[in-house]
């Protein structure tokens, strides 16, 4: 970690240069973060101006992500980087694109919170979202916390979290459709809630990717597609 | 084959006041960052070219080079990268003896080109540089015609008898070094009237006239334009198939582009020598991943 210095470059633009794509990422982050937040909180309690707003943001994510993007592909233009400074720009345009993606999942989950307060809310299911929405969303300001702090044991935590979730997403998915089963007219307001489950599971993917690029950033080493106990002994070589 | 002002001049001391105070606040910023006790990485490899072993070297009182040891692979390309100052350039000049032409240089330690000492008092430092040739910063052709520039060394060393085989060889020096195609009709025209980019691969066409084994390039593109530099480059990727090649360069890119490993001097000691991926994506030692990303030097 302590070799993480993005700030002590001879050259003062390229300082400011990678300051700006951090500050960019860690507010795009927030942003996002919030849009989680947001749409859970519509999901749950059936807030459709709550859910527009979550959708409002997107443009502002958007807009990020390309800004961030342009100024990623400046630096390998103008400056070349190498070793630390190269796998912090590869690094931010694959958190970049996840964070996109997050965005883009927390804005279907708040769409299904409108077709729920139009519809009715669904019988079952609310528990299940609050609990993997809670886990997702620490998973994912853990793993901002990480990418600002350089902490690859952080990352490593929220790849093992991830696994959780999918575990919690399989057992909800089973119990929904037994309900299904046993009572057909309930099926298009359980599918909302399912739909936002699905969103969910993929966020806490994304946020593992994140992860990933993290021990990337920091540790020079690629820990994708594989399973957590062998980045454990990846790590540990 | 070339003499002793075509070099250019080694940085004897500290004399310059500039120099001392970059060399000063390089040394405040990297207080607490100490050189390993060992070159860190991989320095050595099997079946080496060129085996060099606790390399010191002295400007009269002055220490450029503390025990570097290393070694060049067969047909591989070694890159030496560093700030100024640093002792790259000098390390190589030892490969082929050229710092014997300054007086008040000394070389201690183990330099050996396939089990041959290179500092045997017995060795003609000719002949080892007909093993070992050498490539400057500037272009250097001798003012004479393109011909003659790469005929002299096969000449020198009665490498051929006859004309027919003195032009093979030039021509397929030149072919080698790129430049036959540009200059196979006017082979009678001077030297010195080629571009810059032309001239440096014509000195590359001589220096691999006389088949040597290894090619020791002393920032071969500085004086080049992008186009040039990368004809040059590929060229020594080309070249890499036949001889060994080692290369002190500051373009950072264009050791991780050109090399297979990379050497990395500071303050006259060998920090890290590593395959050339790993150095540029993750050095292992602070110094190095500092002089990478353009933190000092």
């Amino acid at each position: 970690m302590d070799r993480m210095h993005f700030g002590e470059h001879s050259s003062t633009q390229f300082n400011e240069a990678l300051e700006s794509i951090r500050n960019n990422l860690m507010e795009m982050g927030g942003l996002v973060e919030k849009q989680v937040v947001d749409a859970l909180q519509a999901l749950l309690h059936a807030d459709s101006d709550l859910a527009q707003k979550v959708l409002d943001t997107e443009d502002k994510v958007d807009k990020l992500e390309m800004l961030i993007d342009e100024e990623c592909t400046r630096v390998l233009a103008l400056r070349q980087p190498a070793a630390s400074d190269l796998r912090l720009i590869i690094a931010v345009t694959k958190a970049v694109s996840d964070l996109e993606r997050i965005g883009d999942e927390s804005a279907k989950i708040a769409r299904m919170g409108q077709q729920l307060a139009e519809e009715g809310e669904s019988p079952r299911g609310y528990v299940e979202v609050r609990h993997i929405g809670n886990h997702v969303r620490n998973m994912l300001r853990d793993t901002l916390d990480a990418f600002a702090r350089f902490d690859a044991k952080k990352a490593l935590a929220v790849a093992a979290e991830d696994n959780e979730v999918d575990l919690e997403y399989r057992s909800a998915m089973r119990s929904l459709v037994t309900f299904m089963m046993e009572d057909p007219r309930s099926i298009t307001r359980v599918l909302n809630i399912i739909w936002s489950l699905r969103a969910l599971e993929r966020i806490g993917d994304h946020a593992r990717n994140i992860g990933e690029q993290v021990i990337y950033l920091v540790e020079g080493k690629d820990v994708r597609h594989i399973t957590v106990d062998e980045i454990e002994a990846k790590l540990k070589k | 084959m070339e003499t002793a002002q075509q070099l250019d001049k080694p940085s004897l001391g500290n004399n310059d006041a500039a120099k001392d105070k970059a060399i000063n606040e390089r040394d405040a910023m990297t207080q607490d960052t100490p050189y390993p006790d060992q070159t860190v990485g991989k320095p050595f490899v099997d079946n080496p070219k060129m085996r060099l072993r606790d390399v010191e070297v002295f400007y009269a009182d002055n220490q450029a080079i503390h025990g570097v040891s290393l070694d060049i692979g067969k047909n591989e390309v070694v890159s030496l990268i560093g700030p100024s100052g640093c002792g790259k350039s000098t390390f190589l000049r030892c490969l082929n003896r050229m710092n014997d032409t300054i007086d008040i240089c000394r070389v201690k330690g183990d330099l050996h080109l396939e089990g041959q000492d290179l500092y045997d008092p017995k060795l003609d430092v000719v002949e080892l540089r007909a093993r070992v040739g050498m490539v400057f910063q500037k272009p250097n052709p001798f003012p004479k015609s393109i011909y003659d520039n790469v005929a002299y060394g096969p000449r020198i060393h009665g490498l051929a008898n006859k004309k027919y085989d003195l032009d093979e060889i030039v021509e397929n020096s030149l072919r080698k070094a790129g430049l036959w195609d540009e200059v196979k009709d006017r082979l009678h025209a001077s030297g010195t009237g080629l571009s810059g980019g032309q001239q440096q691969r014509l000195c590359i066409a001589r220096t691999i006239a006389v088949s040597p084994e290894v090619v020791l390039m002393d920032e071969p593109c500085s004086a080049l334009d992008p186009i040039a530099t990368a004809k040059i480059e590929e060229l020594i990727s080309e070249l890499s198939e036949s001889y060994t090649i080692a290369i002190v360069t500051h373009s950072m890119q264009q050791a991780a582009r050109v090399s297979h490993r990379t050497a990395y001097f500071h303050l006259g000691r060998l920090v890290e020598m590593n395959d050339t991926e790993t150095v540029f994506t993750k050095p292992e030692h602070d110094l190095t991943e500092a002089y990478i990303t353009g933190r000092f030097g």
